[in-house]
């Protein structure tokens, strides 16, 4: 732990300096590992692209869990769920009416992204505190058991026939059910840039890259902005949650943490800050959810299994609960090591090894094997099934963690809760006195 | 071996608004307007706490058992009885930490009989835990910064808000100073910046009075805020209580020490199978033949 | 003491009144819509019956896998989030048996091996069934149940046991861990295809006023085996020294330890006797449904919870009526709101337990 800390104390620039840090480390390798199997510049950026994307993503995620876990001990494992209400009711907010012949089935209410991201992330506040009012008596483990239930009856609702399609102030809408919503409203990014009337200087930022990327460089450099408007949150988020946490009413979620009756007997409605916590960091999933699937033009409720729930638990716990920076490392390494790592890796080898024919199934690649000792097809299929087996090592690195480390990379750490630095002496607060002299009333 | 200026610090800070009474803690709140009406009307009222047919039953085993009580404003009134009396549980009916089964409490005038621990502690009627439940995580000063009622920065928005985070701010400063006030009345600054969770068992319970005190409380129930305290450490918290008791205080007192609570206390109550077996002054509780029976009989 | 009992257990009630009354109406409500229906003609009575039987057959599963979750439940003190992929271990190494039996010398083993992964041999065409390969489904049992205690020990030497002191939630982490780990280890080895396991069993209609409930062979296997197994578990937790030593450290672990109950062995103990129920229930599940995916046990987990739960952790018998009343919830429920409803109807009746019941559900607030 010490050592740690002390490698954060020499990286200048504070928590800041080390998040930096450690995201340069996480592109540097990505790079390196590229340039060394010969990636081309377009699939250099694609991949820094979708790996900020996860980056931001995840480090958004597990900062909202921070805030109900890390501060208030509130267990939530329905976070999938928040998530999944946020783009939902943004969708049918912001689809733009149903029109006939048109390509999706139902439409939405027409009205502009922002109102509908401020409707979800509402919407998703309000499942929170429906969830909140009654179940926060509850222990912590059947707290953890009503929200991930509570995230399956949400994904069970979406996916359902009788929300498909419904008519609300007479408009044809809905939720299209299990065959997935399209989401046709305006590109996020393009609606972005011309509420600043900067939609044509941004093509024109676009076209610089034809020097780089010959063809069409429009989907690598969106999605690279994109990622930079993902950090842009995640920085947004973790202020937000800074000065949350650096607040007397951070001070009381701390103390609810550490022993919910002692706050209450020193005159603190603990219900009333634990719902708002928990309100608080549901909207923020939900936004986050938003920001997740906005761009990806369609949405389908089994995107939303608790699978994902999971993801931004072992992200915060490699991060470290209770620590926001540790909140971002976590999503950030989470992102680069076991979310994203495995797929690049795949994908690096079929590069360098190209198998055009890796077996189907375990049987097919193991015979070989068992018979005369080929290796290579249990390689192959190994490859190829790298995204089941990154689950497996979630899992394996996740028991690991709670072995090991379960306090994470910066668990425990003073993130001192106050709206001003306390300090171990009076003058120091006050006066610029040395500490030691003003100290000295003390009788020790 | 206090530092003796220790008990004047609260009136370098002092508003005045609060007849004067020299507290530390307490004066600067009043002159900041934090006060949230203590020593209001009922001032004068002569008992602020009363019980009256407390009862209450666990499964079948009846641990507070018709008890009816009051307390002396001002003064320090000792509840003892032997093991399994109900002393406890008393505390935590009053507290609102349990719900009686029947009865009522009356603070200040007002019954407050089932009302949630946080609006009790809210009214001034404030308690510290037998086990001291320091908050292990939180540093002393996070601790007792934690205490006073109504700060602004409780409301969400105001602390995250641009604009309004320098009135919390600012309020910060001044709780800050109130705590500073209270943590060198308690000579406990060379532990300030020290996890809770670090503190000897001594050290916890100053905390928690220090904390309990900086709720701003006109009643202070204290559940054996001196076992596991050694001698030393016993004798200033106990110069602590006297002193608070002389600005204005009213103390409720837990306590196995029967030496310690005929010594300090003006009022003694004696608990006994969950009924009030007598009260009085230690001298009379100390030649009560049936106090004497209940201890022998019990287990002391 | 007998009148202030009373008069407390009336407040309690009367704090929490508003949501049982609530409850009650909303299922006197959904009572009598129900008998106003089948008295319409609205329902038919076969078709309810029907419902009813298979919310019964679900709930059997239900119930023998939540046993052995409500034992580690309340001995462990942690929600173990990897119990489903237990059952889905038990149903591939049990199955994976039973095709080898049913199909040795007519398939390749590997295939067989791998439940017939991608597709390689069906059930149906092994013509597998309690009926016509019986010797298969007996030894398909059998390693199922040892495979999944084996599993069980195996997890918890190398998981569990290196943090047994630390808290539930550290616990319950490290499960959900053990989960993804399995659960997707197997999907690895027997592929994601959801296969068809057995053949058509033979069934017999039992006319119900209206129209037929149809009760097959397989059916019939889980009620017996079921039934064993519960009937079983009682026996010996009421007649051996276990049951006595787990309810002691059901109640308080350190003075069950003081008092000199070998705590390693009871928890051992409990690992054994739960996984070899959960790996039954996980086989038997198949072979009533009679199809096979690496998802099924995971997708069984939370109406467990909600029966365990429901039926009150540490108790078998509420794991047994909270499984039968969880799987009728779930089947019967689609008589008032759409089918896709059913599963959250399932969580809803849990969750508003949860809510209601407040005797136990609450943490327990030390009161020093």
């Amino acid at each position: 732990m010490s050592v740690r800390d002390d490698v954060a104390e020499r990286i200048p620039g504070g928590d800041a300096g080390l998040i930096v840090a450690v995201l340069l480390v996480i592109y540097a390798a990505y790079v390196l590992a590229g340039v060394g199997l010969g990636y081309s510049v377009r699939g250099q950026l694609n991949t820094i692209g979708v790996l900020t994307f996860y980056i931001g993503v995840f480090a958004m995620l597990a900062l909202a869990l921070n805030l109900q876990w890390g501060y208030t001990g509130l267990f939530n494992i329905g976070i999938v769920g928040f998530m999944a209400v946020g783009i939902y009711v943004m969708a049918l907010v912001s689809k733009p009416l149903y029109e006939s012949g048109g390509a999706a089935q139902v439409g939405g209410l027409g009205l502009p992204l922002i109102v509908g991201i401020v409707a979800g992330m509402v919407a998703a506040a309000l499942l929170g505190a429906v969830i909140a009012l009654p179940a926060l008596r509850l222990r912590a483990d059947y707290l953890a058991i009503v929200t991930i239930a509570m995230s399956e009856i949400v994904r069970f609702s979406f996916l359902s026939g009788e929300l498909q399609q419904f008519r609300l102030f007479g408009e044809r809408v809905g939720f299209g059910g299990g065959s997935g919503l399209i989401l046709d409203f305006t590109n996020p990014l393009e609606a972005f840039f011309q509420s600043f009337g900067l939609w044509d200087a941004y093509l024109g930022f676009v076209s610089v890259f034809e020097v780089i990327i010959p063809n069409n460089p429009k989907p690598v450099v969106d999605g690279l902005v994109y990622g930079a408007v993902l950090l842009g949150f995640v920085a947004v988020y973790f202020w937000l949650l800074k000065r949350t946490g650096e607040s007397p009413f951070g001070r009381v979620l701390k103390a609810i943490r550490e022993d919910e009756d002692a706050a209450n007997s020193l005159g603190k409605n603990t219900n009333r800050f634990k719902i708002k916590a928990f309100m608080l960091g549901c909207a923020l999933m939900g936004l986050a959810g938003i920001l997740w699937l906005m761009t990806s033009g369609a949405v389908t409720p089994n995107f939303f299994r608790p699978r994902i729930t999971f993801f931004v638990w072992i992200a915060l716990i490699i991060g470290g609960a209770g620590s926001n920076t540790g909140s971002v490392l976590g999503g950030a390494v989470f992102a680069a090591l076991l979310y994203q790592g495995p797929r690049y890796l795949k994908n690096l080898i079929d590069t360098v090894i190209p198998n055009a024919d890796a077996p189907s199934g375990f049987g097919p690649a193991v015979s070989p094997l068992i018979s005369n000792f080929d290796p290579a097809p249990l390689f192959f299929y190994t490859i190829d099934s790298v995204r089941q087996l990154q689950l497996v090592f979630m899992g394996l690195a996740l028991i690991w963690l709670m072995h090991n480390r379960p306090e994470g990379m910066l668990g425990h750490r003073k993130e001192t809760a106050a709206g001003i630095p306390l300090t171990g002496s009076r003058a120091s607060a006050s006066a610029e006195t040395d500490g030691g002299d003003a100290g000295g009333g003390s009788d020790e | 071996m206090s530092d003796p200026d220790a008990t004047n610090v609260g009136s370098d800070h002092a508003g005045g608004s609060n007849g004067g009474r020299d507290v530390p803690g307490r004066t600067d709140a009043a002159s900041n307007g934090l006060d949230l009406g203590s020593g209001g009307p009922n001032v004068d009222e002569e008992y602020p706490l009363q019980v009256e047919g407390l009862c209450k039953t666990f499964g079948g085993i009846t641990a507070v058992d018709d008890a009816s009580f009051r307390v002396e404003r001002g003064t320090l009134t000792g509840l003892i009885g032997p093991n399994g009396a109900g002393k406890s549980t008393t505390f935590n009916l009053i507290t609102g930490m349990l719900r009686p089964d029947a009865g009522t409490v009356t603070f200040d005038g007002e019954d407050i009989t089932g009302q949630k621990p946080h609006a009790i502690a809210n009214r001034g009627l404030v308690r510290t835990f037998q086990i001291a439940r320091e908050l292990q995580e939180m540093t002393v000063l996070e601790n007792l910064m934690l205490a006073p009622k109504d700060q602004r920065g409780e409301a969400l928005w105001r602390s995250v808000t641009p604009g309004f985070r320098g009135d919390v701010v600012e309020q910060e400063e001044e709780l800050l100073e109130r705590v500073w006030d209270v943590i060198e009345f308690f000579d406990i600054d060379h532990i300030a910046d020290e996890y809770a969770g670090n503190l000897s068992g001594g050290q916890r319970k100053l905390l928690e009075l220090a904390r309990a005190l900086l709720t701003d409380p006109d009643m202070l129930l204290l559940d054996e805020p001196f076992a596991g305290v050694n001698p030393s450490l016993e004798k200033r918290l106990l110069e602590h209580v006297h002193e608070l008791r002389e600005q204005g205080y009213t103390f409720l007192l837990v306590e196995h020490d029967m030496d310690l609570i005929m010594e300090n206390c003006e009022r003694v109550i004696v608990l006994h199978q969950g009924q009030v077996l007598t009260e009085g002054s230690p001298d009379e509780i100390q030649a009560n033949e049936e106090v004497i029976e209940a201890y022998l009989g019990g287990n002391v | 003491m007998g009148i202030a009992e009373t008069y407390t257990r009336g407040r309690q009630f009367a704090i929490t009144r508003p949501g049982s009354v609530l409850v009650a109406l909303v299922g006197a409500v959904l009572l009598f819509d129900l008998v106003a229906g089948l008295a319409t003609g609205r329902h038919s009575f076969s078709g309810i019956g029907s419902l009813v039987w298979d919310g019964l057959m679900r709930g059997l599963v239900v119930g023998l896998a939540g046993i052995g979750l409500s034992m580690t439940y309340s001995i462990l003190n942690f929600a173990n989030f990897a119990h489903g992929d237990y059952i889905t271990a038990g149903a591939f190494s049990g199955w994976a048996t039973t095709y080898l039996v049913a199909g040795f010398g007519r398939a390749d083993v590997g295939a067989l091996l791998l439940v017939g992964a991608g597709g390689s041999v069906f059930g149906g065409t092994l013509g597998i069934g309690v009926t016509t390969t019986p010797v298969a489904v007996v030894a398909g049992i059998l390693v199922a149940g040892i495979a999944t205690v084996a599993l069980a020990l195996l997890v918890d030497r190398t998981t569990f046991r290196p943090i047994r002191d630390a808290d539930g939630i550290t616990l319950l982490i490290t499960s959900v861990g053990v989960a993804f780990a399995l659960r997707y280890l197997m999907q690895f080895v027997f592929g994601s295809d959801v296969r068809g396991t057995t053949s058509q069993p033979p069934a017999m209609a039992l006319y119900l006023v209206d129209g037929a409930v149809r009760i097959n062979a397989h059916d019939v296997a889980l009620v017996v085996v079921a039934g064993a197994l519960m009937l079983g578990v009682h026996l010996l937790l009421q007649l051996t020294k276990l049951g006595k030593a787990m309810r002691a450290m059901a109640d308080n672990e350190d003075l069950a330890q003081i008092t000199g109950i070998p705590t390693e062995r009871v928890v051992r103990a409990v690992w054994v006797i739960g996984g070899g129920l959960t790996g039954v229930a996980g086989y038997m599940f198949i072979l009533w449904k009679g199809t096979l995916g690496f998802n099924d046990g995971w997708l069984l987990l939370l109406l467990i919870f909600a029966a365990v739960i429901l039926g009150g952790i540490g108790s078998i018998y509420g794991a047994i009526v909270g499984g039968l009343a969880i799987g009728l919830t779930a089947s019967v429920s689609i008589v008032w709101i759409p089918s896709a409803f059913a599963r959250a109807a399932a969580f809803l009746v849990m969750i508003v337990l949860l809510l209601v019941k407040p005797e136990g559900l609450f943490s327990g607030r030390s009161t020093a």
